[in-house]
Order: structure tokens, then C-alpha cells, then sequence
């Protein structure tokens, strides 16, 4: 048995969209795979202490909460970066995601700092994108997989050139409703929209991020393999919710 | 001038609007198409806006209306109870509470002198400023439905325009233990606070899900002495910036009895009253004493107030019992996680289930967006669970919400049918016992359909009144 060190930034600020269901998430597949997921809170003020968390977890924001973050999120950056460089993996969803890249530039004009710790920036749009999606992710070349979600932001997120999306959107928005990708992945940290929450239909991410995760743990160049669970109640609720991206797409707001 | 432009077209006359509309209507009923609750009002509003402006002028008592995330639909029915006695009510029972719904209210209204209106959180501007009200009832703001009604500074943002919207005379009656209302009512001088005052049944900290938990000025998190429902309880900020206001109309020495009935009394400046309800869970507590607070702001003496709360049994669909057989159903609705929470609590209080039917749907009206779900606190219900039928157009999402929680997935059946969900609910049920159902907004209604057809209740059009 391996305790897998998650941090999680700003529980009491981000957690709009259920994020806690992604940490139930991770800790009970984890578990049944015989492994202890050993969550820390790390709040306004508390510091991050590279190599003491294999995994971070950033969650989503109302405007108001997100802007009282930023500034803290700052003094954290470079310890994020360390942490991130030494291998420890990263999963940041919707206001998190934001907060990742360079920064977010409001619709009047008013700045949110962000961390620069992945390739991309935020403009404010004009109206919201709120919908479904169904996004198709190949971390391996020839393994494609999907990933189905719910979006719902003002912010459209472009990346910089050479940067590498998390997925194709094969319905909905995406990053800014244009490019027609998703989202950012470099290395073990990735950036997305996608909320719903995002993990319970789908597993197999989860488990890839545990995966990196206990790589960190153990010191190890290759992730370990999980072994795979059934997995039923996912695959359908996957399959109802792509479904839904399919049929009905995103939707301005 | 007003920010809802008018369509410009020539006006046909009021009378004969009303009478197209009011034909529309019935023809609707006729072919089984439903109530007609808010058809011939989408085409009255679709016809000429200013109508519901000119309808609604013509009421000798005026008009008063509630909004909330959570309990509008309750509130208004105690209110109406209340103050049947002295007035006829255009009343929108059944919930429809968008501008077309409080229009076909008041095109379907025979000889009425008063309006009261339940009033949905987005529309609340828009109505403000056509009804022109005599008094207003803010009961409480909830994180609920974000895809649809966006977040939560974005409502309040609005109720801050239909707050500067009232009429001077208007009287706001407003939830002084939501921060985010009290400071929104501070815009208005003729307001009353109205909130809970018994730490006895408050929590013992904030819910997972608790919203506006940051100071309106300052941002500092709020400290409470007493947190009731969500994030509504006795608030300050410790750097003093702000602090829930003094109550005017409070519910204090609050017994809560279980799945059946709760009661309170009733502090008012004109005196105090014993109250008894029909009705479980402190929610309903809050919903009581808004009622209260707004029935005496239009003219309801104590002795009715005690009385109506004491006569209402339940407004429609939100809770319902209905018998089948030697068994019974409990009908509690869940729409966000505030609201889920109490029904949770409620039925926890009152011994929790051992099998438990929980319907989610994403229809529109639902929320699209499921991810609420994970923001209720079912993890009390877990320990005596035994079997779960997860059903609906999200069945498998709901499934997964409480295998994550913890549930063993030999505990879980997940039936899409919610005709198949029921009768295999019932099938779990011993007899002589009381089988649990909590859908969202349209699985209740198209449960209200199945438990209808089988004669088991009345639709819900010709159960409103």
C-alpha cells in the first residue's frame, strides 16, 4: 500500500462544480486498487512545500472567489513550479485552469494575475459557453480516448503555438469555441473546462493521473500500471452524457 | 424608460386579448395537452408585454410577490393560506412563475382583489417593474442551476435592479440571515428582517456547500455564532464590516419532529404566537415565518398568521404522501444541493430509509448541468440504506454519486424508467411502510403523471387552487 499525497488548492474558495466529487473520486480508486489517498487543504496563506504532494488539485470558482484566489495563488507559484518540474502531477479544472496560464483578461478591461505554469491565456468573451462535450484525448500515438464533460465560461483560452491540447472537441466549445480543441496538457499537469464532475464518467483519467502520481511516490521514470476495475455504472454514465454533447452541443448563454 | 423593450405593434384591446388567450387556454386542457398553466399567458405576453402592467393595475388590493432559489413555491402557498380569509387571490399555485405564467394567473382570475405571486429569480426584475408591487418577500439565494441562471453575484446583481425598482412605498421583506439579501435590502428603506433565532437546532458548521460564505465588503469568511440551512444563519465579519441585521420577525424555540411536523414561535413587534406545521424540517420553518413576515406586511393580523401556517398541509408537489395500497409514498422534491441537504436531514431526523428511490433529470428546467448532485451531503442517508433505485435521464451519473459516496455497488439497481423505478421501489417496500421518492423538478412531474394515471392522485392542474 502506497499513501498518495494529494493537495488540494482552495477547497473553500473553488469548489463550484462539484470539484470534491473528482478527489471522491481519485481516493476510492485508489483504495480499491489498495493504495491510501492522503488529502491535504491548502488554503489562503498555507504554503506549498515541493515534494511533500504527488498530485495537485485546482477546482473551479465564482468570478468573486477566483479574483480573491489569484493574488494568493501568486506568492504559491514558484513552489507549484517546482513541485510540477520535479514530476509531481496536476489536474486544474475551469477557474482553476484559468488561473494556470498567464493570466485572465476581464471584458472591461480588468486584469486576474495568473502563474504561468502552463502555455496559454484567457480573454474574457462576450457571451458564456455552456454545454455538453465530448472531447477525444491520444496521450499514447494510436490510443484514442474520450472524455465527457459539462463547460460553462466566459473565458476563452488560447494556447500558445506548439502548445499541446488536452483533446479534440468532437462536440461543444472547447477552449474558446473556435480552435476545436480542449483544454492543455504538459507533462503530468493538465488544464480543462471540462467539469461534471469530470472524473466519475471518466475513470480512465483518473486513473492515469493516480498513475502519475504514484510514479512521483515511488521515484519511478514509468508510471505504474493500475489494474483495471469493471467499471459499468462509468461506461454508462459516459455514454449518456456523450450522448448528450452529441445531441445537444453547446449553447450560448 | 424601461429596460424591457415593448414590441411596437398596435395594441388590440385588453378584452379581447384576454379572451383569445383565456380560449387557448381550454383548448389546451381539452386535448390533454396539460394544465394550460402558462400558455395563454406566453401568448398574451407574446400579444402585447404591457398587458400583465394593465391587469395587474386593476387589482383594488395590488400585488405581492416572492422569489428564492429555494421554498417560493411554499412561501407563497402559506402566504396565500394566511391571507385567504380576507382577500381573493390571484394566486400562480402551480408554480409558473416566469412573466407568461404570472400572466395567464392573472388573465385566468375571476373576481380577485389581491395578486401573489411566486416569482422566478431571473424574472424577478422584469415583474418588478410590471407589477409594481406592495410588498416584496427575498427569501433566501442558493448556488442552483448554474447553466441556467448563471452564479450567484449575477443573480443578486439583479435583485439589486429590482431592489432599486420598488416602488418607495413598497414594503421589502427580506432574509436577514442570507448575507448576500441583507445587503442587497439595504438599498430600500421600508424593509423587514425576518430569520431564525435558536441556536439549539443550528448545524454545527457550515455545509459542504455553503455559498456566500465571504464578506460582501471585505472578503474576510464570515463568522456565525448559528448556521441553519446552507449558508443562512447568524453571520458577522470579524474586521466588523458587516453583520446580519436585527431580526423584526424571528422563529424562536424551534422543535423540529421528524419526517411530520415542526414548530415554532412566532416573535413579531406586535406580539408572539405559538406555531404548529404539517410540515417537516427547518426549511420549512424559514418558509413559514417569510409567510409570516409578508402577510403582516399586507395587512394580516397574528391570530391569521398562527391560523393559516397552523390549516397549510403542502404546496403542490414538494412533499406529497399518497397511499398505494397498504403502503405509502413520500414525495420530497431536490433541486440543488441547499435544498437536497434539508430533504436529506429531514429524512434522517425522522429515521432514515432503507430504500430509497432518487430520480435525476436534465432537462432544462432541471439544469442541464448534473454536477450538483455532488454537492449534497448523502452520506447520512448511507448507514441504513440497504437499496438504492437510481432512475432518470441521469440514472447511471446518480448511481456513481452514491457508489463513490461509499455505497456498496451490490446496493445500487439503476432503472432509467421512472414507471419501473417506482414500481420496483414499492416491490422493495414492506408493507405498511413508506417508500421514499426524491426526483428533481420533471421527474416529480412526470411522476405526479404516472401516480395520476393509476388514480392514485389528481393531476396537478385540478390540485392547484
Amino acid at each position: 500500500m502506497t499513501a498518495i499525497r494529494v493537495g488540494h488548492l482552495y477547497p473553500d474558495y473553488l469548489n463550484i462544480y462539484a470539484d470534491r466529487g473528482n478527489i471522491a473520486v481519485l481516493a476510492r480508486r485508489a483504495a480499491w486498487r489498495g493504495h491510501e489517498l492522503d488529502v491535504t487543504a491548502l488554503g489562503m496563506g498555507d504554503a506549498v512545500v515541493p515534494g511533500e504532494h504527488d498530485l495537485y488539485y485546482v477546482g473551479g470558482g465564482q468570478d468573486r472567489e477566483q479574483l480573491l484566489v489569484a493574488e494568493d495563488l501568486v506568492a504559491k507559484a514558484e513552489a507549484l513550479r517546482e513541485a510540477v518540474t520535479a514530476g509531481a502531477a496536476l489536474l486544474a479544472v475551469c477557474g482553476g485552469y484559468q488561473l494556470l496560464g498567464r493570466g485572465y483578461r476581464g471584458f472591461h478591461g480588468e486584469d486576474m494575475p495568473g502563474i504561468g505554469l502552463l502555455p496559454l491565456e484567457t480573454v474574457a468573451g462576450e457571451r458564456r459557453m455552456i454545454g455538453d462535450v465530448l472531447l477525444e484525448c491520444e496521450f499514447q500515438p494510436g490510443e484514442k480516448r474520450t472524455l465527457a464533460g459539462f463547460e460553462n465560461h466566459a473565458g476563452r483560452t488560447r494556447l500558445d503555438p506548439g502548445a499541446q491540447p488536452l483533446g479534440r472537441v468532437l462536440a461543444g466549445f472547447g477552449n474558446d469555441g473556435e480552435s476545436g480543441f480542449e483544454g492543455c496538457r504538459a507533462g503530468r499537469v493538465i488544464g480543462t473546462y471540462l467539469h461534471g464532475p469530470l472524473l466519475p464518467r471518466n475513470g480512465w483519467l483518473a486513473d492515469w493521473l493516480l498513475e502519475q502520481a504514484l510514479a512521483h511516490r515511488l521515484g519511478a521514470d514509468d508510471p505504474p500500471s493500475l489494474e483495471p476495475l469493471p467499471d459499468e455504472l462509468e461506461r454508462r454514465a459516459h455514454e449518456v452524457s456523450a450522448a448528450r454533447a452529441r445531441a445537444r452541443g453547446g449553447r450560448f448563454g | 424608460m424601461s429596460r424591457y423593450a415593448r414590441p411596437v405593434r398596435l395594441r388590440p384591446p385588453l378584452a379581447l386579448e384576454i379572451a383569445v388567450a383565456r380560449g387557448v387556454a381550454a383548448l389546451s386542457r381539452g386535448v390533454g395537452a396539460g394544465g394550460g398553466t402558462t400558455i395563454p399567458g406566453k401568448l398574451l405576453a407574446e400579444l402585447d408585454r404591457g398587458a400583465i402592467d394593465r391587469l395587474a393595475a386593476r387589482l383594488a388590493n395590488g400585488t405581492a410577490v416572492v422569489s428564492a432559489t429555494n421554498g417560493k413555491t411554499t412561501t407563497t402557498a402559506m402566504t396565500a393560506e394566511i391571507l385567504r380569509p380576507r382577500h381573493s387571490l390571484a394566486h400562480n399555485a402551480a408554480g409558473a412563475n416566469l412573466v407568461s405564467g404570472v400572466a395567464s394567473t392573472l388573465l385566468s382570475a375571476g373576481a380577485v382583489d389581491l395578486g401573489l405571486f411566486e416569482v422566478d429569480e431571473a424574472a424577478l426584475p422584469e415583474l418588478v417593474q410590471r407589477l409594481r408591487p406592495r410588498a416584496i418577500c427575498l427569501g433566501n439565494l442558493f448556488r442552483d442551476q448554474l447553466d441556467r441562471y448563471g452564479e450567484l453575484e449575477l443573480v443578486a446583481e439583479r435583485w439589486r435592479d429590482a431592489v432599486a425598482d420598488l416602488p418607495e412605498a413598497a414594503q421589502l421583506v427580506y432574509n436577514a440571515d442570507d448575507p448576500q439579501l441583507a445587503a442587497v435590502s439595504e438599498a430600500h428603506s421600508s424593509r423587514v428582517a425576518f430569520g431564525l433565532d435558536d441556536p439549539r437546532v443550528a448545524r454545527p458548521s457550515l455545509q459542504h456547500a455553503a455559498d456566500s460564505k465571504y464578506c460582501v465588503r471585505c472578503g474576510t469568511p464570515y463568522e456565525y455564532t448559528a448556521a441553519y440551512v446552507g449558508h443562512l444563519g447568524a453571520y458577522r465579519c470579524p474586521r466588523g464590516d458587516h453583520a446580519r441585521p436585527a431580526l423584526d420577525v424571528a422563529a424562536r424555540e424551534i422543535e423540529v419532529q421528524g419526517r411530520e411536523r415542526a414548530s415554532f414561535r412566532l416573535d413579531t413587534p406586535e406580539g408572539s404566537r405559538p406555531v404548529e406545521l404539517a410540515l417537516p424540517g427547518l426549511y420549512n420553518v424559514y418558509n413559514a415565518v417569510a409567510a409570516a413576515a409578508l402577510a403582516r406586511s399586507l395587512g394580516a393580523e397574528l391570530d391569521e398568521i398562527a391560523a393559516g401556517l397552523g390549516r397549510f398541509s403542502a404546496a403542490f408537489g414538494r412533499f406529497e404522501r399518497v397511499n398505494v395500497g397498504d403502503k405509502r409514498i413520500l414525495l420530497l422534491l431536490i433541486k440543488n444541493p441547499a435544498g437536497a441537504n434539508e430533504a436529506v436531514r429531514t429524512l434522517v431526523d425522522g429515521g432514515a430509509p432503507h430504500v430509497l428511490v432518487v430520480a435525476l433529470n436534465d432537462e432544462i428546467a432541471d439544469g442541464r448541468d448534473v454536477s450538483w448532485i455532488w454537492d449534497v451531503d448523502f452520506e447520512p442517508l448511507l448507514p441504513t440504506l440497504e437499496r438504492l433505485v437510481a432512475s432518470g435521464g441521469r440514472a447511471a451519473e446518480l448511481a456513481l454519486r452514491f457508489r463513490y459516496g461509499g455505497l456498496d455497488h451490490g446496493a445500487i439497481e439503476v432503472e432509467p424508467d421512472l414507471g419501473n423505478a417506482l414500481d420496483r421501489g414499492l416491490e422493495l417496500t414492506q408493507n405498511g411502510g413508506e417508500l421514499v421518492l426524491l426526483p428533481t423538478y420533471t421527474a416529480m412531474l412526470a411522476l405526479q403523471r404516472i401516480l395520476a394515471s393509476r388514480g392514485l392522485a389528481k393531476p396537478y392542474w385540478e390540485r392547484s387552487r
